[in-house]
This record gives structure tokens, C-alpha cells and sequence, in this order.
């Protein structure tokens, strides 16, 4: 899906866990994530934690929807 | 020389341990081997035995890659095994790229033979093709009762030492090596004949097949976020409370667009997820672990961003084909379009 989005001319960034497939499937701007059934949350934290730990991985996302890349990135800290 | 010595892994599920609610497994050995070990020993005959079967939970071997490989490959090595099987992981992702890399790392650390089985388009046949055997089956487990003997059938082989043939010959994928043989008829020949069989219509069979590349260059970067129209896109199945489309929770046929702009923040009462392929609970209890509406929304109104779409779009990316992804995907693109969206945050599961 984030191929043909990137290939209809909209810059896409990929969140997810398994960075692997991201890769496979052919995402050009990756931001790795927490976990798989709670990519941008982690219910271990409470409330006010969590969603400032999911404004991180947003404004990372944010981040690499701004910078320029030449082939598949991976956003790490 | 005594029964040749295999070492099963598989998923949590496979084990009778969970489904998704247990995908968070730890590595551990079982006691006694589950029935679908059970099963292919007694498929691979007298001559080679199953001596034991290490589970792990799928999402624990994705999210902890460097731990459990090292966990399960101790395990692996306890029992001395002449070789290793992994799966069958049919179209299950996570286990397929958990068998994938079970496989490759006992080929290199322990210098054994092993291999593993699942469907074309499970993602671990694309990740691990090169380094290993996948033993082709079918899409879901319910291909168990053909995927067993295949197994069992490719394993003898293996094990026997004797020379593994073509792709088709052994129904294993195509690891895109190529390999001397003798030919009946000289290269010209055969090329001038698929030539006039390509002329003609009529259907011919390649003798090098190009690797599919397909990739797409990254496009431009946004040049002002706080400017930008932000849409959300998931596969991780997020839909309005009680899925009014009813996507389907696996080999989902069809894709969402869901009015957001009434929400900052999504809650258990009006959002849940429909995705049958990870456990529902977190994201079921605060669907912005998926999709971060109430973040976005938030920084709408502080000026961070230019504006989040109205809608968002969701299908589920549980076994769902290649094909019909890419035909949702190309739909929601144009609609973006249309709506002239700058940039997408899409999140997966």
C-alpha cells in the first residue's frame, strides 16, 4: 500500500515494528515502532507517558516526511 | 548409523499454547511433541525422528529479534540436530519471517540443514529466498494435509544428501539461482523456437526469468509541515465501533474511509480494530495506538501541522493479496489526490 501511494506522487512515511517487511514491501521513509499490536502506544506506561512517547514518533514521521531521501531509509533515533 | 535427528520450530499457535493473545510466547522447549510435529514425524518415517520442538510466540520473535535468536538457537542446539524444520507458516507473516530467520541463522551458526514452507506471498519468502529452501504450500492451514507430505517428502530428500533439483522438480520457491545442465537441443534452438511460441501466442516457458524489481523512488519531501494536509492510512484495521463495512479480520476484500473530524481523541466507545492477526485488546481499549488521531489533532491546533484529513482510510493487512492491496491502495491514492493531501503517515501493525 505505501508503494502505490509513493507511487501515485504523495510522500508517505511507514510506521511499523518489522522493519524488515517495510523494507520487503518497499517503503522509502521507515520510523520503526513499539510493538506490533500497539505500534504508536504501549499500555505498560501510563496515559500522559504513552501519548507523549506517540507525540515523539509523530513528530519523527513528521521529520522524515520533511527530509529529503534518495532510496529507503530507516528513521532511528 | 541411527535415526537422523530433526528439531521442529514453530509459532505459539501451532503449539495449542494461543492465538494472537500468546503471540507474546517466550522461547521454550515442549515436552512433548504438538500434534502437528507429531504429525510430520510420522510423515518422515522410520529412518528420521523428531526429536523436539522449540516454540515462540510470533510477536515476541519479531519485536526481540537479537534475544530470541539467540534463545532459540540455544534451544536448537541442545538437542545436537542433524536438521532443522521450520513451520509450515503458510500466509502468517510473523512466522514466516520468524521460520525464515530461524532457518537462515541455524544454516550459518550451526553449519546444518534446515528449511521451512509457506505461501508465495507470505513476506518471508522475499526476505529469505536467497539463503533458504521454502517449501511452497498454500495460503492457510488448511493446506496442512497437503502441506505435511511436502514437507516430509522435501526433508527426506534434504537429509539424504542427494542432489536437490529444479524449483518445480522439488516444489520448493525459486531462490533465483541459476545452475549448469545439460540441454537436449543447443541455445539457438531453443530460443528461436520460444521465439516463434511468443509470436505465435502461445504459451513458453523461459529459461531466465528477470527479477521482479519493483521499487518506487522516494518522492520529494513536504517542504512545510505545519502547512501540510496530513491523511492517516492503517492496515492495522482500525475501524469505527462494531466495523459497519464488516472488513473481513483476515484476507480482507475491501477497504474503509472513515470520518474523523468530530475526534480528538479515539476511545474504546466509538473505535476498535477489526484485524484478526495481532491481539485486539490495546488497540480495541485506545485505537490511537494505531492511528495517532488525538496527536495529530492536537498539534492541528497548535499550528504543528497544516491540517489532519478528514477521513481516514483502514483495511486489514492480515494474508490480505498483494493484488488487492495494491488495488486499494490505488484508490485511496487517487482519492488523496483528489482531496489534494500532501503527505501520509501510514501505520502498520
Amino acid at each position: 500500500m505505501v508503494k502505490e501511494i509513493e507511487r501515485a506522487g504523495i510522500p508517505v512515511v511507514h510506521m511499523c515494528t518489522v522493519v524488515p517487511i517495510s523494507l520487503t514491501v518497499g517503503a522509502n521513509r521507515i520510523i520503526p515502532t513499539i510493538a506490533i499490536p500497539h505500534p504508536l502506544g504501549n499500555p505498560a506506561l501510563d496515559p500522559s507517558e504513552e501519548k507523549s512517547i506517540r507525540r515523539k514518533l509523530v513528530e519523527k514521521a513528521l521529520r522524515a516526511l520533511e527530509t529529503e531521501v534518495h532510496g529507503q531509509t530507516v528513521f532511528e533515533d | 548409523m541411527g535415526k537422523a535427528k530433526v528439531v521442529h520450530y514453530i509459532n505459539q499457535f501451532f503449539a495449542g499454547i494461543g492465538g494472537e493473545e500468546k503471540a507474546d510466547t517466550k522461547p521454550h522447549i515442549l515436552n512433548e511433541l504438538p500434534p502437528v510435529s507429531a504429525q510430520l514425524d510420522k510423515a518422515l518415517g522410520e529412518e528420521v525422528e523428531i526429536v523436539g520442538t522449540v516454540v515462540c510466540g510470533d510477536s515476541y520473535f519479531n519485536e526481540n529479534l537479537d534475544e530470541a535468536k539467540v534463545e532459540v538457537l540455544d534451544m536448537i542446539k541442545s538437542f545436537e540436530p542433524d536438521m532443522v524444520i521450520a513451520g509450515p507458516a503458510f500466509n502468517a507473516g510473523r512466522y514466516g519471517m520468524a521460520c525464515g530467520a530461524v532457518v537462515k541463522m541455524v544454516q550459518e551458526e550451526l553449519g546444518i540443514k534446515a528449511f521451512t514452507a509457506m505461501y508465495d506471498e507470505n513476506p518471508g519468502v522475499d526476505v529469505f529466498k536467497k539463503d533458504a529452501y521454502i517449501v511452497r504450500t498454500k495460503d492457510s492451514a488448511a493446506g496442512m494435509r497437503t502441506a505435511i507430505p511436502a514437507v516430509a517428502k522435501f526433508a527426506l530428500k534434504l537429509i539424504s544428501g542427494e542432489e536437490i533439483l529444479s524449483p518445480a522438480e522439488e516444489g520448493y520457491i525459486e531462490r533465483g539461482i541459476r545452475v549448469n545442465a545439460p540441454a537436449e537441443e543447443r541455445g539457438s534452438m531453443r530460443a528461436v523456437r520460444m521465439l516463434i511460441q511468443k509470436l505465435k501466442g502461445e504459451e513458453f516457458v523461459t529459461e531466465y526469468p528477470m527479477p521482479a524489481f519493483d521499487r518506487v523512488a522516494p518522492n520529494q519531501p513536504i517542504k512545510d509541515v505545519t502547512k501540510a494536509k496530513i491523511a492517516i492510512v492503517t492496515s492495522g484495521g482500525i475501524v469505527p465501533k462494531g466495523n459497519p463495512d464488516r472488513i473481513e479480520s483476515s484476507s480482507a476484500s475491501k477497504y474503509g474511509k472513515y470520518d474523523i473530524s468530530g475526534f480528538a481523541d479515539l476511545t474504546e466507545a466509538d473505535h476498535e480494530t477489526a484485524h484478526g492477526g495481532y491481539d485486539p485488546v490495546y488497540a480495541n481499549l485506545d485505537a490511537d495506538r494505531v492511528i495517532p488521531v488525538d496527536v495529530l489533532r492536537e498539534m492541528e491546533k497548535n499550528g504543528e501541522i497544516g491540517e489532519l484529513f478528514q477521513y481516514f482510510y483502514t483495511t486489514v493487512g492480515n494474508g490480505t493479496s498483494v493484488a488487492n492491496s495494491k488495488q486499494f491502495a490505488a484508490e485511496i491514492a487517487k482519492d488523496l489526490l483528489d482531496n489534494k493531501v500532501d503527505a501520509v503517515i501510514l501505520t502498520s501493525t
